[in-house]
């Protein structure tokens, strides 16, 4: 890990101009997140999460302040992002195969199409999708349909990866599955992860430094450092310290709504 | 099994119709001058086979151009309205106000507009008349388009055009086919609306004002038949279309 962070939100204001008048959505926001760093981001509902992504995303420019990845402002969208959310938003005309392959249609890679196929292969068959490669996303679990976006939103080996939600549609099962998941592909893969969630306990679980925002307009109002180390096995939620910290994070949430400490 | 399954029970199912309609006719004793049977129509289509094959081919190839037409226009339009939220405000009141008239009365306003061009007035009616449900459907299907769908490709720096192709175009096809089933069968209507009501219009539309006149029932309706045959067929190739370009979402809802 080198010193100037991979991902650099600084002084960030933002507000959607709405027909009653604007809409104050981020207020001087600042993270940054060191190369390879998975940075969980919780926060109210509605307080600004997904403008967050959309911002870093470069689908969007904030009014103030500036974004940037490896130290180079984002002007517009850049092909090094990749990008999932809580809607799989497969595309049913195309097998999970085709799907997966679909930023590289886009991206544009060296790899022929074998190679290309290879790839996809070799992700789909790290989330436990082999064998499913040819069925229609319709075919699939509402689990494995997550995790062939998982493989879609890397497959083009992004440096950034955002995550908005992506298990929040799941049952708990399901989404503690994907979790190691998530932990297997940052082993294979590199990529620096930003993760939108409702879930402190999947916060703790993913995350490097957990960040809570406040209510709209949101700003950095805690930042967690997290001290497990890569290798995390759901046990290590259920420790006295990872107790702890769930607490303290609940209580910025409490913070954050507005709601009193207890 | 299977396909004689498939092929005949539908078969039967004419058969029964038919024999039903023969004994209606037999039983209320109606007279030829009222009502055919369906064993009047036989000789009626042997009498003027000639007529049928060339005015059931008029009729067919002016459909066909008059639905082209609607298609491309349809999808013009649509493609227009659907991307573009200033221009649905402002085309959709006109859609509907031209949509709701009803087509019988343009039909002598072009004829005498264009008074003598039998081709070209056919084909502009069934154009006229096929070319909303068309137009409709794809600005619905592109502008409820979620924009999650947009923003994966966007997030990679998707040039419009790549969106537009990639999910947007094959996420509208199974409302597109959806419409043009509706759209052929109101293509024939419109190509018969003119071609029954102009002089020397050629067309099935034609021998059947020409049965009219003369009185001829046996002919009028075999042209009726005749009209159903083509029209069976044009809708069954647009199932056929929709089957392999959307079958998709066919599978998608099971
Ligand atoms: N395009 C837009 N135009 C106007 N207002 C918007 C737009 N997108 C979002 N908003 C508003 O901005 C606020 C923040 O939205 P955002 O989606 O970023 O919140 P969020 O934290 O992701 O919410 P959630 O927890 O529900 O996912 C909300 O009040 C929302 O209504
Ligand atoms: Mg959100």
């Amino acid at each position: 890990m080198n010193d100037s962070p991979l991902i650099d939100i600084s002084d960030v204001t933002h507000a959607y101009k709405t027909e009653a008048g604007p809409l104050p959505v981020l207020r001087d926001l600042t993270i940054r997140a060191a190369e390879g760093t998975f940075t969980a981001v919780v926060g109210p509902s509605g307080c600004g999460k997904s403008t967050l992504t959309r911002l870093v995303a470069g689908l969007m420019i904030p009014d103030e302040g500036e974004v940037r990845l490896h130290g180079e402002l984002v002007k517009s969208p850049r092909k090094t992002v990749g990008m999932a959310f809580q809607n799989p938003v497969l595309l049913e005309w195309r097998t999970i195969m085709d799907n997966v392959l679909l930023p590289l249609e886009i991206v544009g890679t060296k790899l022929n199409r074998a190679e290309q196929r290879d790839r996809a292969m070799e992700l789909l068959t790290l989330v436990g999708l082999d064998g499913f490669e040819d069925k229609r996303p319709s075919e699939l679990s509402g689990g494995m349909r997550q995790r062939a976006s998982l493989c879609r939103s890397i497959v083009h080996r992004p440096e950034v990866l955002i995550l908005d939600e992506p298990f929040g549609a799941l049952d708990n099962f399901t989404r503690e599955d994907l979790w190691q998941t998530m932990h297997d592909l940052r082993k294979a893969e590199t990529f620096t992860c930003v993760l939108i969630t409702h879930d402190l306990r999947e916060s703790l679980f993913l995350g490097d430094q957990v960040v809570v925002l406040s209510g709209r307009p949101a700003t950095v109002q805690y930042v967690m450092d997290v001290t497990l180390g890569p290798d995390r096995v759901l046990d290590d939620l259920y420790t006295p310290e990872s107790a702890e910290n769930l607490h303290i994070l609940r209580d910025q949430i409490k913070i954050a709504q507005g709601r009193d400490v207890a | 099994m299977t396909a004689i399954r498939k092929a005949g029970i539908p078969l039967l199912a004419i058969l029964i119709f038919a024999l039903f309609w023969e004994w209606l006719v037999w039983f209320n004793a109606w007279p030829n001058y009222k009502m055919a049977s369906p064993s009047d129509l036989g000789p009626a289509f042997w009498k003027f086979r000639w007529l049928f094959l060339e005015y059931g081919w008029d009729t067919l190839w002016r459909t066909v151009v008059g639905l082209l037409l609607a298609i491309l226009v349809g999808i013009g339009i649509g493609v227009i309205m659907g991307f573009s939220r200033t221009m649905r405000e402002a085309l959709y009141p006109l859609l509907v106000g031209f949509n709701a008239i009803p087509k019988a009365t343009v039909v002598p306003v072009i004829a005498l507009l264009f008074v003598g061009q039998h081709d070209f007035n056919t084909v502009l009616m069934a154009f006229m008349i096929s070319f909303f449900p068309i137009a409709v459907s794809v600005s619905i299907g592109l502008s409820t388009l979620e924009p999650e769908y947009r923003d994966i490709l966007r997030a990679l720096g998707a040039s419009r055009w790549q969106i537009f192709t990639k999910i947007a175009l094959p996420k509208t096809l199974p409302e597109f086919f959806g419409a043009l089933k509706v759209s052929v069968t109101l293509a024939f209507i419109g190509t018969n609306l003119m071609e029954i009501v102009e002089p020397h219009g050629r067309g099935l539309g034609h021998l059947f004002d020409s049965g009219k006149i003369s009185a001829d029932y046996p002919l009028m309706f075999a042209v009726l038949i005749a009209l159903a045959v083509l029209g069976i067929a044009l809708y069954y190739i647009v199932v056929m279309l929709e089957q392999t370009f959307a079958g998709w979402a066919e599978r998608a809802e099971t």
